[in-house]
């Protein structure tokens, strides 16, 4: 074969399937072949099928011959792989969210954006892995074992959805959909030189996603290039009467608002008003990644946006109200599994009750959970609800208020997404504040509810850096014509055609898998 | 500073219904008390006036239809439960010598 498939952009396959190129089913070949040969090393995956996903992609095939016969195109997305983060149902399939509590369990309905993905005919060929219930910044929380970073194998892909970034960073599939809580889709986009969308809270219903805080979070995409994630944002956003969170606001079309040429996209940035927020440029930010944002602001600038000072003052807040509020949410939402309706149950001789909670919950559990059950449970007991809990809850509208303030003044916002880039396996694991630390640019934006858009900026020390939009709420369009007017821009920088430093590593039979080297990185 | 003890360890442990071996006491004890100092920073800003936000987007009072609609099968669910008898869950003794 001359071209490899997995190279295209999600786009590029929806015209090649379009015009016959070739089918859904040697598309979805090409990524299975890679996943194959790749994935030992990488781990990214909790499980694939390739059955399973060789029956969806030969009906994406007959569909898309319907259509071509009724003169129709059908949906953007029929006949392409999308891999979900392992905390998405698909009915009758596994969904682990990397917990060893849910190991064996099957689900028995299909998610909200399981069905929207379905009916728009996407090949869903497996879960993505991640740390336990979404609570990490690196996957190595994950029950199943960590994902390698593909830019240096002895890195995090970051967390909490580091294997769906890092499926699509290697070619494993052109989409795929994470969730972000306090920065899980974000920072491994950061991380792995990969495009990721926090959206709205209330723009994608969570119906059938695993729960973790639930006034923060959020689904969204992750993809090679913006417009591939507008593509995939396109075809899961929107209210639905199961989530009634979920917002009843109208969706636009974001692909159309996307120009194809780069003058045009860049052109957008005339007289967009940016802001830049201060207290982004954390202590302890590391000074490649500083200057890489620092220059990107300079780019948007020289190209025509006016460029804001913003003070955020409660920013230094975020972290001590993030690590009250979710936690909290997270000890109420995680009470659920108690051994009895479904997954890991322990049933101690004996029959006291809260033995068998205490067995079951206790044994199910990895380290990090057990921590934010602990730390939620403590906020919420009696006697220091009002001092954590309720306090965090104000200082959230303190910080929420920074943004309505700082949006008063510009259209959107600019900044680091992570302060650092990867960092290795077992860096962070012993000291809980530090992996919380890698969240510092990212969750003041669940805090308010807000779309957050990370874009790659460039490579400091050959790894990846993450560049972040903020925006209004609801203004996921204008986040991604930023994202859009920033590659146009950058489009004939040398790092844009930089493949990921360890790619070659991962279908050689003599490297270690992310597991192997995590372990002996922690015996070292 | 934070000053959890071991036995508010404890204490919390059994709220949360986590069994945890000593040794996991030991550390969280540790880390807890490492965390929750974190928290001291925002006994810095003045809240007295400030409303709590609960969640982001104003929407209030969703309602639905109060139509009848298919349950999920089943059978489907009580496959997933790790004891069943019929058509039920079996669920540990909660009342008698145990209860309370």
């Amino acid at each position: 074969m001359s071209t490899d498939l997995t190279r295209l952009s999600a786009l590029e396959m929806a015209s090649g399937l379009r015009r016959g190129d070739f089918s859904s089913v040697e598309l979805t070949t090409a990524h299975l072949d890679r996943i194959e040969r790749t994935d030992r090393v990488l781990h990214a995956w909790v499980w694939w099928d390739r059955e399973s996903a060789l029956r969806q992609a030969g009906e994406a095939d007959r569909r898309l011959t319907q259509a071509r016969s009724r003169g129709e195109t059908g949906p953007l997305l029929l006949g392409i792989p999308v891999a979900l983060k392992d905390l998405v149902l698909t009915r009758g399939e596994a969904a682990t969210a990397g917990s060893a509590i849910l190991s064996g369990y099957v689900s028995p309905y299909d998610a909200h954006i399981s069905e929207k993905l379905k009916a728009a005919g996407a090949v869903l060929p497996g879960k993505t892995n991640m740390d336990e219930f979404a609570m990490g910044s690196s996957t190595e929380f994950s029950a199943y074992g960590p994902t390698s970073n593909p830019w240096d194998l002895e890195r995090v892909p970051g967390g909490s959805s580091g294997g769906s970034a890092a499926a699509v960073a290697v070619f494993q599939a052109p989409l795929s959909i994470g969730t972000d809580t306090g920065g899980s889709i974000r920072q491994p986009a950061a991380l792995t030189g990969t495009v990721g969308l926090k959206p709205t809270y209330g723009r994608v219903s969570r119906y059938g996603i695993v729960a973790f805080a639930s006034s923060l979070d959020q689904i969204g995409p992750f993809a090679r290039d913006v417009r591939d994630a507008a593509l995939l944002l396109q075809a899961i956003a929107g209210r639905d009467d199961r989530d009634s969170t979920s917002a009843p606001v109208p969706v636009p079309d974001y692909l159309a608002s996307l120009p194809d040429s780069d003058d045009a996209a860049a052109a957008r940035l005339r007289g967009m008003r940016l802001g830049v927020p201060r207290q982004y440029f954390v202590a302890g930010m590391e000074p490649g990644v500083e200057m890489l944002i620092h220059d990107a602001v300079n780019r948007l600038a020289t190209a025509g946006a006016d460029i804001v000072d913003i003070d955020l003052p409660h920013t230094d807040y975020g972290l001590a109200t993030y690590y009250i509020v979710a936690p909290a949410e997270a000890s109420a939402n995680l009470a659920r599994y108690d051994g009895v309706r479904y997954g890991h149950s322990i049933r101690e001789p004996g029959g006291d009750y809260i033995a068998d909670y205490l067995a079951t919950r206790g044994s199910g559990f990895g380290a990090e959970v057990k921590r934010r059950i602990m730390l939620g449970t403590y906020a919420l007991s009696a006697g220091y609800y009002d001092a954590y809990y309720l306090k965090a809850q104000k200082v959230r509208t303190l910080i929420k208020t920074d943004f309505d303030r700082a949006f008063e003044q510009v259209d959107a916002l600019v900044a680091p997404t992570s302060p650092s880039v990867a960092f290795k396996f077992g860096a962070r694991l012993q000291d809980p504040v530090a992996m919380y630390l890698s969240d510092a640019c990212t969750l003041p934006v669940n805090m308010a509810g807000l779309p957050g858009l990370s874009v790659p900026c460039g490579l400091s020390d050959g790894l990846p850096v993450g560049l972040q939009f903020i925006g209004r709420p609801w203004a996921e369009a204008t986040l991604f014509e930023l994202g859009r007017a920033y590659e146009a821009l950058t489009r004939d920088d040398g790092w844009r055609s930089i493949l990921p430093r360890d790619l070659a590593l991962l279908d050689d039979a003599a490297t270690p898998s992310a597991p192997e080297r995590a372990a002996a990185m922690r015996a070292a | 500073m934070a000053n959890l003890s071991r036995s508010d360890v404890e204490h919390v442990a059994h709220l949360a219904r986590l069994g945890l071996t000593d040794e996991e006491l030991a550390r969280l004890e540790g880390q807890l008390n490492h965390i929750v100092d974190q928290y001291a920073a925002l006994t810095e800003l003045d809240t007295e006036h400030i409303p709590p936000t609960a969640q982001t987007i104003e929407l209030e009072n969703i309602l639905r239809d109060d139509l009848t609609r298919p349950s999920l099968p089943r059978d489907e669910i009580l496959a997933l439960a790790p004891q069943r008898s019929d058509d039920y869950f079996v669920v540990p003794p909660i009342l008698g010598e145990h209860g309370n």
